[in-house]
């Protein structure tokens, strides 16, 4: 956990509304872990005032990778900058994915929503370097909204698609499509990430086929350190739950942990 | 001394601190958490997250929007309480050399009493600094920084309590702060520091919602440092105790303003949030304008603002 104020951009890919980018920042590289997050000083202005947070996409080597769909003026200011120029990050922050021992040699299920897909390349690498065999879920509205499947294929990556409007792979929510392979094969552990329905959903199935599954929850956050307490989410420990910080104790929390917003 | 290194030491007479910048309650956690980032020894305090007496849950989120310049929160004062902060939080401060100052909150005047009195007999805690005045958790729309009276009330029971010095922290959702500021000096507050947040709104246009779940939230960062410096000199010039200066200090200069307009020491919030580091780059950085214009003390700027 530290700062580089002088992480390089060294590689930049966009697609419309979506952008990677590289980072060229070695101790972060090394330290990091899949689900763990940076914190991302887009300008040195007063306005946008806060760092943005971003998952970790891929690390290879020396670099880390966010992704992210310009959503805002903090993201729009991001998708901007160029190979060559320099940001200032805090990372690597949180508590990312657990791997379990136990899961060697079996399936574990990765489900993306949209801009949820970003913390899943990394955490397939390092599956299957835990000789844990990934397969990846990947949602969006529309085939635009999947700019990230090419990468995934082209590093041999089990990958299943699904738009809502049926132009590419599964015709529905991705969290429908996940619905239809549990009923063919029972993976060892599920990881999702996405919109709030879409992972209530989703532990809602985890939980119905006994499955183990972790989340990785998104919020604004106001430091990413644990200091503000801006961040909560509401997390049963034993009969208790309470707000818990989501920069600190998360981003990633177990389904059985996780109080979710909204009727069920 | 030589100018090549000036005297940064700052006396508020009950307390010594070994530069003017301390790290402002609620934008610092307990302090620990910015250990990764900046080397603590270096503060001149660290006020740490305000603490009620039993642990406390905080607002439903969201508790936190921008706005330009600004960030306003509901945070709520969620914390751990008195006995888990004394048990867990204040061994790992020990060692730190920067002072530990407590900030003290209560749903009535007899829990700041039962926090400090609890509080009392850990000698690593060299200041109270009574949280008066924070706008998410007010019962009914009052407290007690918003009357001179119920002002008056607490901080003479918080000073017959406490074994500690006292710093009433005060609210700028008042008519005249001057007046709040006499009454805790009146109350016998060994010190006064201002401002809270400014209590504010945001709204959603969309969904015609507020944007804070709490609807009101406080306004802090850049955006409230005219502001708070305006109140600052006002009550630098109306009380004989020592002022600490807060609100949207980002940079040395901003810390050097609040300085020259009478505050003997400064405290650092929102910019902690966004730079874990930036106390002690605003130290470096008063340090290099008292190297730049051959100051050897920096107590000697304070309250030297010249208007013809």
């Amino acid at each position: 956990m530290l700062k580089d104020a002088r992480a390089r951009i060294i590689h930049k890919e966009s697609w419309k509304n979506y952008h990677l980018l590289s980072l060229e920042t070695p101790q972060i590289a090394r330290e990091a872990q899949p689900g763990q997050f940076l914190m991302v000083r887009v300008n040195d202005q007063p306005y946008p005032l806060l760092r943005r947070p971003f998952s970790i996409d891929a690390r290879e080597g020396n670099t880390v990778e966010i992704f992210f769909i310009k959503a805002g003026v903090g993201t729009a200011i991001l998708a901007k900058k160029e190979a060559g120029e320099s940001l200032d990050i805090l990372g690597p922050l949180g508590k990312g994915f657990v791997i379990e021992e136990q899961m060697k040699g079996k399936a574990a299920y990765l489900v993306g929503g949209g801009r949820g897909i970003a913390p899943f390349y990394f955490l397939a690498q390092e599956l299957r370097g835990r000789s844990v065999q990934p397969t990846v879920f990947y949602g969006g509205r529309t085939f635009a909204d999947l700019p990230l499947l090419p990468k995934f294929e082209a590093a041999g990556f089990s990958i299943l698609a699904s738009t809502d409007n049926g132009s590419l792979g599964f015709k529905g929510f991705v969290s429908s499509l996940l619905k239809e392979e549990l009923e063919r094969l029972r993976p060892a552990y599920i990881y999702a990430c996405g919109p709030e329905p879409m992972m209530k959903t989703i532990a809602a199935l985890a939980g119905a086929h006994d499955i183990p599954a972790q989340f990785s929850l998104e919020s604004v956050m106001g430091c990413g350190i644990g200091a503000c307490w801006g961040c909560v989410k509401r997390i049963k420990t034993g009969d208790k739950a309470e707000w818990v910080k989501i920069c600190e104790d998360g981003p990633v929390f177990r389904g059985t942990e996780i109080v979710w917003e909204g009727a069920d | 001394m030589s100018v090549s290194q000036p005297d940064l030491s700052v006396n508020l007479g009950f307390l010594k601190l070994r530069n003017p910048v301390l790290a402002a309650s609620g934008t610092f956690g307990y302090g620990l958490e910015f250990a990764p980032f900046v080397d603590l020894d270096k503060l001149g305090g660290i006020i740490v997250k305000g603490l009620y007496f039993y642990p406390r849950p905080g607002n439903p989120p969201p508790r936190l929007v921008e706005s330009p310049s600004g960030l306003i929160n509901s945070v709520g004062l969620q914390g751990i309480g008195v006995v888990a902060f004394a048990e867990k939080i204040l061994p790992q401060l020990e060692r730190i050399q920067a002072s530990i100052i407590v900030n003290v909150c209560g749903e009535a005047d007899e829990e700041y009493a039962a926090v400090i009195d609890y509080l009392n007999k850990h000698d690593r805690i060299a200041a109270f600094e009574l949280n008066i005045s924070c706008p998410n958790v007010m019962r009914e729309g009052f407290c007690p920084a918003l009357s001179s009276e119920a002002t008056y009330s607490l901080v003479r029971l918080a000073r017959r309590t406490s074994r500690r010095p006292l710093i009433t922290k005060l609210s700028p959702n008042v008519t005249s702060i001057v007046e709040i500021a006499k009454a805790a000096e009146e109350a016998g507050s060994d010190a006064v520091s201002l401002v809270n947040t400014f209590l504010a709104l945001a709204v959603d246009v969309e969904t015609r919602r507020p944007r804070l779940t709490n609807v009101f939230g406080g306004l802090s960062g850049p955006a409230i440092k005219p502001l708070a410096l305006r109140m600052v000199y006002q009550v630098a010039a109306a009380v004989k105790i020592p002022v600490i200066g807060i609100g949207g200090i980002v940079t040395g200069r901003d810390a050097l303003e609040f300085l020259i307009v009478g505050a003997r020491a400064v405290e650092v919030g929102t910019a902690n949030l966004i730079d874990p580091d930036a106390t002690a780059r605003i130290i470096q950085e008063i340090e290099d304008y008292c190297q730049e214009k051959g100051l050897a003390r920096v107590e000697d700027i304070v309250g030297t603002l010249k208007i013809d």
